[in-house]
């Protein structure tokens, strides 16, 4: 699944891989390592990125942290106010695997059953750089037209949302992986 | 008989110099970025960094509506702006500007900032009903001191007309050289940071209390739209200030000249509208914001009070 390689898109890639805005969700302790990343020291506004302040405005949904189940319907509602296409960095091993909140019963494990995450920061805590890093990475996959999570979350809605629905019902043993079709 | 001739090249100019003015606008957003990150000791974003920015938001794939009022506001404000450039003399050169076009462009001024009410109070959401809230408060603020010295540039160069102020302030007989207009540039200039909303009164938009404020339900194309209106609105009130108290940046005569004239005039303009920018810049980028109602005690109580200072030196002038 890729996105249309015609000439407008490329142009419209370019443009918005240089113009992220970006509306943090800071629950978990990741929201320590924004303020250096946002000001002198690492200047994330170099690339054009900028925080905004509603989810209206904004292109990236960074969720830094574990999330609880009441905090996940949150995640939700925010990823679900942003415009198309819209970017989600999962950042920190808490939205990967559930971190040091492995076995809790109030925590999710994986952010991506819930809403397609299009870049993983691994680590506890990330630093700096690898928050940049990953900003960059990101911008490489706009510009390949590879960063396509916004697309999944239309394609296996009824997945994603029967997921949620599992969540919010404190049934986390009974989420299941999103299962991809390749034929497109 | 109309000469169609004379108004099609007179629409091509005024399409020309619209054109124009949103190009300049947005390269302020980039450079009024750039500066800031500078004064914060970063590197910033590139100077072109506007047009990517209005770029993406007209490139965004979804829309949210809040009604028809909602879609149409920022074009209001858009066009209410556009209308306003207009009535304004660019570089000496005036497009529709006529006989007592300073009370109009007043009048117009308020236009733009109504058309962002309307959206605002259309999206429903509080932050935008606390944000309009205080738009109209620091505009009825920042109005009188700014009306004020109007009103005194207009009893002393004895016309209405901004065309008329400029001309009068021709050969270098700028209004800023005049001692009791280099304080009411003063003042005027504290008014020119509320207009531009820019710290420390940049109440109304405040994105870490209310969340931009009226621009809280915007996003995407709408967004885009206002983006646009805001880039314009810096350029329309800075020429405004530059045609009041710095001769409209005409340094050189049309009549000797001739087409080089517009020339360097356009580009005395350019960097006059610059540089009152930069100077807003500088304020914004070290004071904080102030409360709604410290603003208004700041704008009645002290600038207001030097333009009444100047009102009556101007009446005592022109009496005796």
């Amino acid at each position: 699944m890729t996105l249309n390689h015609d000439d407008w898109g490329k142009v419209a890639r370019m443009m918005s891989k240089r113009s992220l805005w970006m509306v943090h969700f800071c629950t978990g302790c990741g929201a320590m390592e924004m303020p250096p990343v946002m000001t002198s020291r690492y200047d994330m506004e170099r690339f054009g990125m900028h925080a905004m302040a509603t989810p209206r405005q904004a292109d990236v949904f960074l969720v830094t942290g574990y999330l609880a189940v009441k905090t996940l319907k949150r995640v939700v509602q925010v990823y679900e106010q942003m415009r198309d296409p819209k970017y989600v960095i999962g950042f920190g091993s808490c939205t990967i695997n559930g971190g040091m909140y492995w076995d809790s019963y109030n925590t999710i494990k994986d952010l991506s059953k819930y809403i397609p995450v299009d870049v993983y920061i691994a680590g506890c805590m990330p630093r700096p750089e690898a928050i940049i890093d990953s900003f960059l990475k990101l911008m490489d996959m706009i510009d390949k037209g590879e960063a396509i999570g916004w697309k999944k979350y239309h394609k296996y809605y009824d997945q994603y949302k029967k997921n949620q629905r599992m969540a919010y019902a404190y049934r986390l043993d009974e989420v299941e992986d999103i299962k991809e079709d390749d034929a497109k | 008989m109309v000469d169609f001739f004379a108004l099609g090249e007179q629409i091509l100019v005024m399409a020309f110099l619209v054109t124009l003015g949103y190009a300049i606008g947005m390269f302020f957003n980039g450079f009024a970025r750039k500066i800031t990150a500078r004064i914060h000791n970063r590197v910033g974003p590139p100077i072109y960094q506007g047009y990517i920015d209005v770029f993406k938001l007209f490139g965004k794939k979804t829309n949210i509506s809040h009604g028809w009022i909602f879609d149409l506001a920022a074009l209001f404000s858009i066009a209410g702006i556009t209308l306003v450039f207009l009535f304004l003399p660019v570089a000496g050169f005036s497009m529709l500007s006529t006989d007592g076009d300073l009370f109009l462009i007043l009048y117009l001024l308020a236009i733009p900032a109504l058309g962002f009410a309307l959206g605002a109070g259309a999206s429903g959401n509080p932050n935008a009903a606390v944000g309009i809230m205080r738009a109209l408060m620091t505009m009825l603020a920042y109005e009188l001191p700014l009306v004020m010295v109007i009103v005194a540039m207009m009893v002393h160069y004895n016309t209405t007309s901004l065309a008329g102020i400029v001309a009068a302030q021709s050969n270098m007989h700028w209004a800023i050289f005049l001692p009791v207009f280099l304080i009411g540039a003063i003042v005027a200039d504290m008014a020119l940071q509320g207009m531009l909303m820019e710290k420390p009164f940049d109440i109304p938009i405040a994105p870490h209390e209310i969340a931009t404020g009226p621009m809280v339900e915007f996003g995407g194309k709408h967004l885009g739209a206002l983006m646009l209106y805001k880039m314009m609105g810096i350029v329309v009130e800075t020429t405004l200030f530059v045609d009041l108290f710095l001769g409209g940046g005409v340094i050189l005569s049309v009549a000797q000249y001739g087409w080089l004239a517009y020339v360097v005039n356009f580009l005395v303009w350019f960097g006059l509208i610059t540089f009152v920018f930069f100077l807003a810049l500088l304020i914004n980028a070290v004071f904080p914001r102030f409360r709604i109602e410290q603003a208004l005690k700041f704008y009645w109580k002290y600038d207001a009070l030097v333009a009444l200072l100047i009102l009556i030196w101007i009446f005592v002038e022109v009496s005796t």
